[in-house]
């Protein structure tokens, strides 16, 4: 298929590899920081081409993954609330708050929805005006444009019975505090793709300038991985540290003007906001600013509001941070398995667990049954 | 990295969790118990099983095949006398909630009866008699029921079964979504196969009737919820006819027992039905991304909602798998046909390592294929 066949291609791929396995044999810890890359280097298989002394850290760029097990159960106690319509993104249906999921209260009798858009959620408003139509609001800087277009378009319409219940958060504060992170060591970035296409390439000068690590905008396809992952070895054997843009394509140096104002118009950052195995990371959440409070379920709704600690067995925090690998956790493919997931790394595909669970297990496999890893 | 995976005790722990007893945990059914993964295989071994088990609903397969006993054959008097030519009966029943009822390529009518034609089909048995249970919401328009009939009647006559018993309810508005339909199907086995999902061996081919995906991407698009607009129709057909050339090809090599399994993977796609046979056969499916034929609009629509097409339902496919030295013959025969012209080799039966299905990816990788877990949810970015 054109556009897509194109970045899948198996013989340039091997190419790229034996480039990359040439470039060093010293050992590299390279963290790819979007949830869309784990699900790709899992899907495509690109750990077994790359040689053994690079190995990927899986980032906290899971939007779902990072949202604590407070702020699930606040979305739920909205979605239990009489008269309530709640909408959704399919990800986050299944996120295990305190006690169940979305998934289960809506089995249980609440109004839970799954839109692919927040407009869609404004269309289910406009359609049920006796129904408060709220809208799990969640992600990075990819999704909360669309949610803050929402908002404008409620307020333009003056739609009442809509509201928000805001998650959304930022990458590069959360870059800033891995990065301060004494426990970490870590030797260079794939940087999100989507993010950049919106925020640009600028927010993460910082990155070389401060901490001396490259950083590279990365695409999602498995050859834009692949060659990111290139382009970090080689800055780092010639003793360069920059940022550089793989995702020319669509990712731009000022990024989306456009989207870029609509969140400022909307949003604004909040003092703290907690992340699941992270903790609180100072203005690193967004949410709505003064003018656009009836729009926010907070205000709207009673929330329960509690924080609530994560299961002891549960180790997403180290998972997380590239610390513990997913298999060093005790609960993981036991207790903890995509059907009924302890913590929240396993419940999105997204998430370093689900993709270890889901399509890790190769080395064994191509061990015991002679398939041969490629590379 | 690789060495670490591999000496890790964490395989063993992970494949003891998973062949632990079935057991339900949930408290309510959720919209995973319907969706063909593991949790309605739960909720099957778990609950139904549990409570209603027998030797010939143990085996799950998609039909119960078993002999006539011989006492009921002699209170039906005008049975053959000798108990050599013993008859086999598939029988099998399936519900259909499609929504919408009328897509692309089919309606609910269309596949209430290939659904049913197929399930007796993939046991080797010649559909006979169907019977027909409709639940109906009060406010249905007749003529959208009488066009489900006779989409229903021409799809039997393709078919060549007669529903020949029905029954109708109606329910008071809300009470169910517009209309549901179940088929019940009987049918009788003449060859001397074997076809079990339990027989997959070593060396077996695995042979996929078709590209993958089409009902299912097809019914996401025409609930119209998408704005997407495709030429894509599903693929919803009875398959008796194809597994009727199958079986006689391997006849006429004196094989009627080279077709190990036969199944159509319906709900839960190629992925999850592949996975039913590599458990039941304690065996691992190697499968090539490369040979598995998939539309490009059943790709693209598939990027689009980040689904993964091999967990895509399919609704006029099979998967076969036979004794390789006859794969070749019979995928020429299936060639030969309506329902089978893109048919193809997409892998091979290995015996380690047990009940997994591995796929080498077309980037030069390989991934394990697990069953679906849950709703096939859309990523978010």
């Amino acid at each position: 298929m054109k556009f897509i066949d194109e970045y899948r291609q198996s013989d340039l791929a091997r190419t790229l590899a034996d480039k990359i396995a040439r470039l060093t044999e010293h050992p590299l810890k390279i963290m790819e920081v979007c949830g869309g890359h784990t699900h790709t280097i899992f899907k495509y298989g690109i750990e077994d081409l790359l040689p053994p002394n690079v190995e990927m850290i899986h980032g906290p760029g899971c939007p779902v993954c990072v949202i604590p097990l407070g702020r699930v159960d606040d979305a739920i106690s909205i979605a239990q609330t009489a008269g309530v319509i709640f909408t959704t993104f399919g990800d986050a249906m299944r996120v295990p708050g305190s006690q169940n999921s979305l998934f289960h209260a809506k089995a249980a009798g609440a109004d839970v929805r799954m839109v692919y858009s927040p407009l869609d959620a404004l269309k289910i408003a406009k359609k049920n005006p006796h129904h408060q139509v709220v809208f799990f609001a969640l992600g990075f800087e990819t999704t909360s444009p669309s949610t803050a277009m929402t908002v404008l378009q409620a307020a333009k319409d003056g739609v009442e019975n809509f509201s928000i219940f805001c998650n959304h958060i930022t990458i590069i504060p959360a870059l800033k505090a891995m990065l301060d992170s004494p426990d970490l060591q870590l030797d260079g970035f794939v940087g999100p793709g989507h993010v950049s296409t919106v925020i640009g390439l600028r927010p993460y000068e910082f990155v070389p300038r401060q901490y001396g690590k490259p950083l590279v905008v990365s695409g999602f396809e498995p050859l834009d991985i692949l060659q990111s992952v290139y382009l970090i070895i080689k800055q780092i054997i010639e003793g360069r540290a920059e940022v550089e843009n793989q995702y020319g394509r669509a990712a731009m140096r000022d990024g989306n003007p456009k989207a870029l104002a609509a969140i400022c118009e909307v949003f604004e950052p909040c003092p703290f906001f907690e992340w699941r195995g992270l903790g609180s990371i100072a203005h690193s959440g967004m949410k709505l600013r003064s003018q656009y409070a009836m729009f926010d379920a907070e205000t709207k709704f009673q929330i329960p509001g509690l924080r609530i600690a994560d299961p002891k067995a549960c180790q997403c925090g180290e998972i997380l941070k590239g610390v513990k690998k997913p298999w060093e956790c005790k609960v993981f493919g036991t207790a903890c398995t995509p059907e009924t997931p302890i913590g929240s790394c396993m419940v999105s595909s997204e998430g370093a667990c689900a993709a270890y669970y889901n399509f890790g297990r190769l080395s064994k496999i191509a061990e015991r049954s002679g398939l041969g890893t490629k590379g | 990295m690789a060495s670490e995976f591999t000496s890790s005790p964490l395989f063993q722990r992970v494949e003891r969790a998973r062949r632990k007893k079935a057991r339900i945990k949930d408290t309510h059914i959720t919209l995973a118990h319907g969706s063909g993964g593991k949790a309605m295989h739960e909720l099957i071994e778990g609950l139904f099983l549990d409570q209603l088990r027998n030797p010939l609903l143990e085996k799950l397969e998609d039909q119960a095949v078993f002999e006539i006993p011989p006492s009921a054959q002699n209170t039906a008097r005008n049975t053959a006398q000798n108990s050599d030519s013993s008859v086999r009966l598939a029988f099998t029943t399936d519900s259909y909630v499609v929504s919408p009822i009328f897509f692309p390529g089919g309606d609910i009518g269309r596949l209430a009866v290939s659904g049913t034609v197929n399930d007796l089909a993939m046991s080797g048995a010649r559909p006979l008699y169907l019977s027909a249970g409709f639940i109906i919401e009060e406010g249905f328009p007749i003529e959208d029921l009488k066009r489900i009939l006779v989409s229903m009647r021409a799809t039997a006559q393709e078919a060549g079964v007669e529903i020949v018993t029905g029954d109708t309810k109606v329910v008071q508005r809300g009470g169910a979504d517009r209309i549901f339909i179940n088929t019940s199907g009987i049918g009788i086995i003449g060859h001397p196969v074997r076809i079990s999902a339990a027989r997959a061996q070593p060396g077996d081919k695995v042979i996929l009737s078709g590209s993958i995906g089409d009902h299912g991407t097809t019914i996401m698009i025409a609930r119209g919820e998408l704005g997407l607009e495709t030429d894509l129709e599903s693929d919803a057909a009875p398959l008796n006819s194809l597994v009727h050339e199958i079986l006689e090809e391997t006849t006429r090599f004196l094989r009627p027992d080279a077709i190990h399994c036969l199944r159509d993977p319906t709900r839960g796609g190629v992925a999850t039905t592949l996975n039913e046979i590599a458990l039941a056969s304690e065996v691992c499916i190697q499968i090539n991304e490369e040979e598995i034929p998939l539309r490009d609009e059943v790709k693209g629509a598939c990027e689009l909602l980040g689904l993964d097409p091999l967990y895509v339902a399919n609704e006029g496919k099979l998967i076969a798998i036979v004794d390789a030295e006859i794969a070749e013959p019979v995928l020429a025969r299936m060639r030969s046909t309506r329902y089978g012209r893109d048919a193809c080799v997409i892998g091979e039966v290995k015996a380690e390592p047990q009940g997994i299905v591995v796929m080498a990816t077309t980037f030069g990788g390989t991934r394990i294929v697990d069953m679906l877990t849950g709703e096939q949810l859309p990523r978010i970015c």
